[in-house]
């Protein structure tokens, strides 16, 4: 295919033992140890008190990431396309919703409800910023983070500007936890411009080839790409932290990857 | 962007699997819509059900595969030699160059519900038989429907409430404008589910009789479900006359609130404006409307105020959820297909159990199916989240830009 090009603007991260880009860029360069701790998750700040009370821990995790990614970039959420990506969306609503449904008094709470669909994070994430520019929700199950990238890539070829990746998963309560093992909650934002700008951290040249994906070089980072969909762009986050001018492959479908040319801007 | 060809197109909802039985259903505005008689729910509703589903087990080699939406998904599949056409394109692009782009909102979550009522009394675990990949996580119809079709390029789901499947074209046709893929799969399939009928219920928006649009005494939405598939091409089927293709996409969010529509229907409205600027075309030349039109007093009511603003009060519009049901995610694939056998058969579809009409509502609201000449038709789908999109379709004579 031909390749699609497309320029880091900035980053965003949570996840376990990772608070933001600048820690977890620390940690990818050996300049701070890795310390695992559960994903810290802050309230929504940018929503308003009415709506933050309805969110659950994935708005959370994707407002966070949205918003780390967005203020890097210096672009503001209100003008910034969003493709939202991930694999399961918010499994504790749909737990409780399932255990709701099987009980003998099955009356739904509507916010339980309308928190259901896959695109509750984008529905808040425009109330936030006050916007009607599009976004979508995509879903490839373990191939999630390559198809929003592949999404995100094809809108800002197709349309110019920016756009966003929001990235992310979030680990399953029981019982549904034994049937899709996610370890822990994790998220990736990236703000992607179609030209280079004054604070572009890389340019990334995209296309799919196959083969094996790559490993993240720190154990401990590696395990939460290997478990977690949404933490497969971690190997992309380590060339960008160690400004190699490299190619990486990102799982897509079996046996696809997304390989990715990755070249500093500075 | 450029025209894209719908070569081959099939839909299966409760008026019936496959083309014809849709056809001869919208041309007498007949309606598929029965009391909710759906697994042991009590509810005081009117449902759009596939009964065929019901006897459509998956074959052994699928079983992983196995849930009322994934049954679905190989049901309308099977319809119109769809697969057939699929694998044609397939072998005359490659099935590198083929891509899939499905829309759902609840996937095969019925699976998980009932899974729900079986958890072991004392680890509370789920039965064995509980398959994630292949019926509850969103991507499990893509996965099955890759694997049937042979299609190696780039696939997706979009899972955007309402609008996803709608959704879905707009990201096939960037991937083919940007000549990544030749052709593409795009459909939707949702069926019915404990989740969204006691859902609605809670957010009182289920009618208690069929849904009626637009109607003066409309009080909700009928739930449906529906499989509906097209393959998007750069080039018409070889031996027509005229060609039905995909001239324009328009997405859009209200940023308003999640479950409810922006009151003057500014996102519908952004939608519109963007698929007819997409598509090259004055609002003047579309000659009807697949209304996105649930039935509930607060869609209707905005969707009413954006179509005026840019269309004014007199294309011939219809909602078709009277006659399949609120199909939810599939109801963009849904009423595309609707849209196209519009113009093939150049009928203005009608709307079944719409009585009289609401009068502050002023629209060109057709209520009966009317041989009607188009050449333009466009389909809103709108949903949970605020999320907005709009298609343009035309029939083309073979071979002249639009």
């Amino acid at each position: 295919m031909n390749e699609l090009v497309a320029y880091v603007a900035g980053i965003g991260v949570r996840g376990p033992g990772l608070a933001d880009w600048p820690q977890t860029e620390a940690v990818m360069c050996a300049l701070q140890p890795y310390v695992r701790s559960a994903t810290l998750l802050p309230a929504p700040e940018t929503l308003p008190p009415t709506e933050r009370r309805r969110t659950g821990r994935v708005v959370r995790l994707a407002f966070a990431v949205g918003l780390e990614a967005a203020r890097q970039a210096r672009t503001e959420p209100a003008q910034l396309p969003v493709v939202f990506a991930s694999s399961g969306g918010d499994g504790d609503n749909c737990h409780e919703i399932c255990q709701t449904l099987a009980s003998a008094n099955r009356a739904l709470s509507p916010t339980r409800f309308h928190n259901s669909v896959h695109n509750a994070p984008a529905g808040y994430w425009s109330i936030a910023a006050g916007t009607q520019v599009p976004s979508t929700t995509i879903c490839a199950y373990d191939a999630s983070f390559a198809a929003g990238l592949l999404e995100a890539l094809t809108q800002i070829a197709v349309h110019g500007g920016a756009t966003a990746l929001i990235a992310y998963d979030h680990d399953y309560p029981p019982p549904l936890r034994a049937a899709r093992i996610i370890p822990a909650a994790f998220g990736l934002a990236l703000v992607l411009h179609a030209s280079p700008q004054p604070h572009s951290l890389a340019q990334l040249r995209v296309g799919i080839d196959t083969g094996p994906a790559d490993r993240v070089e720190l154990q401990e980072l590696e395990a939460l790409r290997a478990a977690i969909p949404a933490a497969q762009g971690l190997v992309l986050l380590e060339a960008i932290a160690k400004r190699q001018t490299t190619t990486v492959s990102i799982a897509y479908l079996e046996p696809q990857t997304l390989r990715i040319a990755v070249t500093p801007c500075r | 962007m450029t025209p894209l060809f719908l070569t081959s197109f099939t839909a299966t909802s409760c008026l019936g699997t496959g083309l014809r039985a849709m056809s001869a259903a919208l041309h007498n505005t007949h309606t598929g819509l029965a009391p909710c008689r759906f697994e042991d729910v009590e509810l005081d509703t009117w449902i759009g059900a596939v009964p065929e589903i019901e006897h459509a087990a998956l074959p052994v080699r699928w079983q992983r595969f196995e849930c009322r939406n994934n049954r679905l998904a190989l049901l309308g599949l099977g319809q119109d030699n769809f697969m057939a056409a699929v694998a044609d394109c397939v072998s005359r692009v490659g099935a590198h160059r083929v891509g899939l782009f499905l829309g759902t909102s609840t996937s095969g979550i019925l699976q998980t519900e009932l899974a729900y009522r079986n958890r072991d009394s004392e680890s509370g675990a789920l039965p064995a038989s509980f398959h994630y990949a292949g019926s509850h996580n969103a991507f499990s119809a893509a996965i099955l429907a890759r694997e049937l079709l042979g299609i190696q390029g780039p696939t997706a789901v979009v899972s955007t409430a309402c609008s996803s499947s709608a959704k879905a074209f707009g990201s096939a046709q960037r991937m083919i404008e940007l000549g990544i893929i030749d052709a593409a799969v795009v459909g939707g399939v949702d069926s019915l589910c404990l989740t969204t009928l006691y859902g609605f219920h809670s957010l009182q928006l289920t009618a208690r009789r069929p849904c009626r649009p637009f109607a003066a005494d409309r009080d909700g939405i009928s739930i449906g479900e529906a499989a509906a598939f097209v393959l998007l091409e750069k080039s018409p089927a070889r031996n027509c006359e005229s060609a039905i293709a995909l001239l324009g996409v328009g997405e859009s969010n209200d940023g308003y609130h999640l479950s409810s529509p922006h009151p003057q229907g500014l996102g519908a409205r952004l939608a519109m404006q963007a698929a007819l600027s997409a598509a090259g075309l004055e609002a003047a030349a579309v000659g009807y409307i697949n209304l996105h039109g649930t039935g509930t007093t607060s869609n209707d009511s905005a969707e009413c105020t954006a179509v005026t603003s840019v269309f004014g009060a007199t294309v011939p519009c219809s909602s078709t959820k009277g006659a399949t049901g609120h199909t939810l995610g599939a109801a963009g694939a849904l009423e595309a297909v609707i849209c196209a056998l519009a113009l093939r058969d150049q009928l203005i579809p009608g709307a079944p159990n719409t009585g009289p009409l609401d009068p502050t509502l002023e629209l060109n609201y057709c209520t009966h199916s009317a041989p009607q000449p188009i050449s333009y038709a466009l389909s809103n789908s709108f949903g949970f989240g605020g999320t907005n999109c709009s298609l343009v379709f035309g029939r083309l004579p073979l071979g002249a830009a639009p």
